[in-house]
């Protein structure tokens, strides 16, 4: 995937040359390996701290939003995986952005690696990564590792249906073949077969480590309001400790909220310091919006997404 | 959605309830609230989402 970097780099530099956008908004290299994080290019000059690799897990349209474009007036570039466009294409259909101030630099995806999983491979501080190809090359001070991508794929990404972004002005590379499964949601049909009881203590011991710092909220695209719930507190809708209910209820409401318009771009995770696999909450959202309403969200700038609109056909056996 | 997000999560499904009715259907009103609380009494007191203050 180290192959389109250069083209990226190309597309930011002409982009720039040519006044069409101000800003480039990328990933660059962390301080420490497998740590990219979003940066910002507005110069010619910085183009090469632009990196793109599996490790790039977090979301960029979360850097896109009305408060950072309003009153600017600036077209601002995003490189964007398939999650990451269809995350623009979610902020365009809740008119947050419009169409002409973003220019979309597709990047086909081949998946990014769950780091937590790469660093339980070793004892120690990992103090190199470098990927050929699907080959990872992973080093610490104790031992080299040379592991299969394919192996260390986040979740998210095993199961990612749209790897190319649905909507672009431009891709850095030809499209990857994008999957079919036959069963895209095993891991929720896997909590659902449980009984009530087991489910619930499920969810409990989930969340249990919850230490209520908000990383997945703030890696969200989708949570963007001015004042988030959790951070209300007139009136406070929900405790903001860590009592087992107070976290509950956060999760629940924090995935409600992502009802319908959730990628499954996996940012939350990613975020999350404790290692939540939050995703467990929106997963089950995400399997009833497809098997209710037919609908991925992200995929099409034209449609109105389902929570948003009444349609005679929507499904209403639950209203007794 | 939000019925099923709490039945995933484990909450009973007989104590989500979701009902249309009319400011003129106080009969229906009637109806539906006597069928819930049969239902919840039937399954007894709830001891998920609440807060236990003694702890």
């Amino acid at each position: 995937m180290d192959t389109c970097i250069e083209k990226i780099r190309a597309i930011g530099a002409d982009l720039l040359a040519k006044g069409e956008v101000e800003i480039i908004i990328g990933f660059s290299d962390g301080s420490i390996p497998m740590a990219a994080r979003p940066v910002a290019v507005s110069s010619r000059d910085d183009m090469e701290k632009l990196v793109f690799n599996s490790t790039c897990g977090l979301n960029l349209a979360n850097y896109v939003s009305k408060n950072s474009l309003s009153g600017k007036g600036a077209k601002i570039a995003v490189v964007a995986k398939g999650c990451d466009a269809r995350n623009l294409v979610t902020h365009m259909v809740e008119n947050q952005i419009s169409r002409d101030q973003i220019y979309i630099i597709g990047v086909p995806c081949t998946g990014m690696v769950d780091k937590r999983k790469i660093a339980s491979m070793f004892e120690d501080e990992i103090t190199k990564f470098a990927e050929e190809g699907d080959t990872l090359i992973i080093e610490s001070a104790l031992k080299k590792l040379t592991v299969k991508k394919t192996d260390v794929l986040r979740h998210n990404c095993q199961v990612c249906t749209h790897p190319n972004p649905p909507v672009f002005d431009v891709m850095a590379a030809e499209p990857v073949a994008e999957q079919t499964l036959d069963q895209p949601f095993a891991d929720v049909d896997n909590i659902a077969a449980m009984d009530p009881e087991a489910r619930w203590a499920y969810f409990q011991e989930l969340t249990q480590n919850c230490i209520r710092c908000y990383a997945c909220r703030n890696a969200c695209p989708l949570c963007y309001c001015p004042t988030c719930f959790v951070d209300e507190s007139s009136p406070q809708w929900v405790g903001k400790g860590q009592n087992q209910t107070d976290v509950t209820t956060f999760h629940f409401l924090r995935a409600f909220h992502c009802a319908g318009r959730c990628t499954d771009c996996g940012a939350c995770v990613e975020a999350c310091p404790m290692g939540i696999n939050v995703r467990e909450f929106t997963r089950k959202l995400n399997k009833d919006a497809l098997e209710l309403f037919g609908w991925e969200a992200g995929l099409d700038l034209e449609k109105r997404p389902p929570l948003d609109v009444y349609s005679p056909d929507d499904p209403n056996d639950f209203i007794k | 959605m939000m019925g099923n997000l709490l039945e995933h999560m484990g909450v009973d499904r007989d104590r989500i309830h979701f009902s249309w009715i009319s400011s003129a259907e106080a009969t229906k009103f009637v109806d539906v609230v006597k069928e819930i609380s049969d239902k919840v009494r039937a399954l007894g007191p709830n001891k998920k989402f609440v807060k236990d203050y003694n702890k």
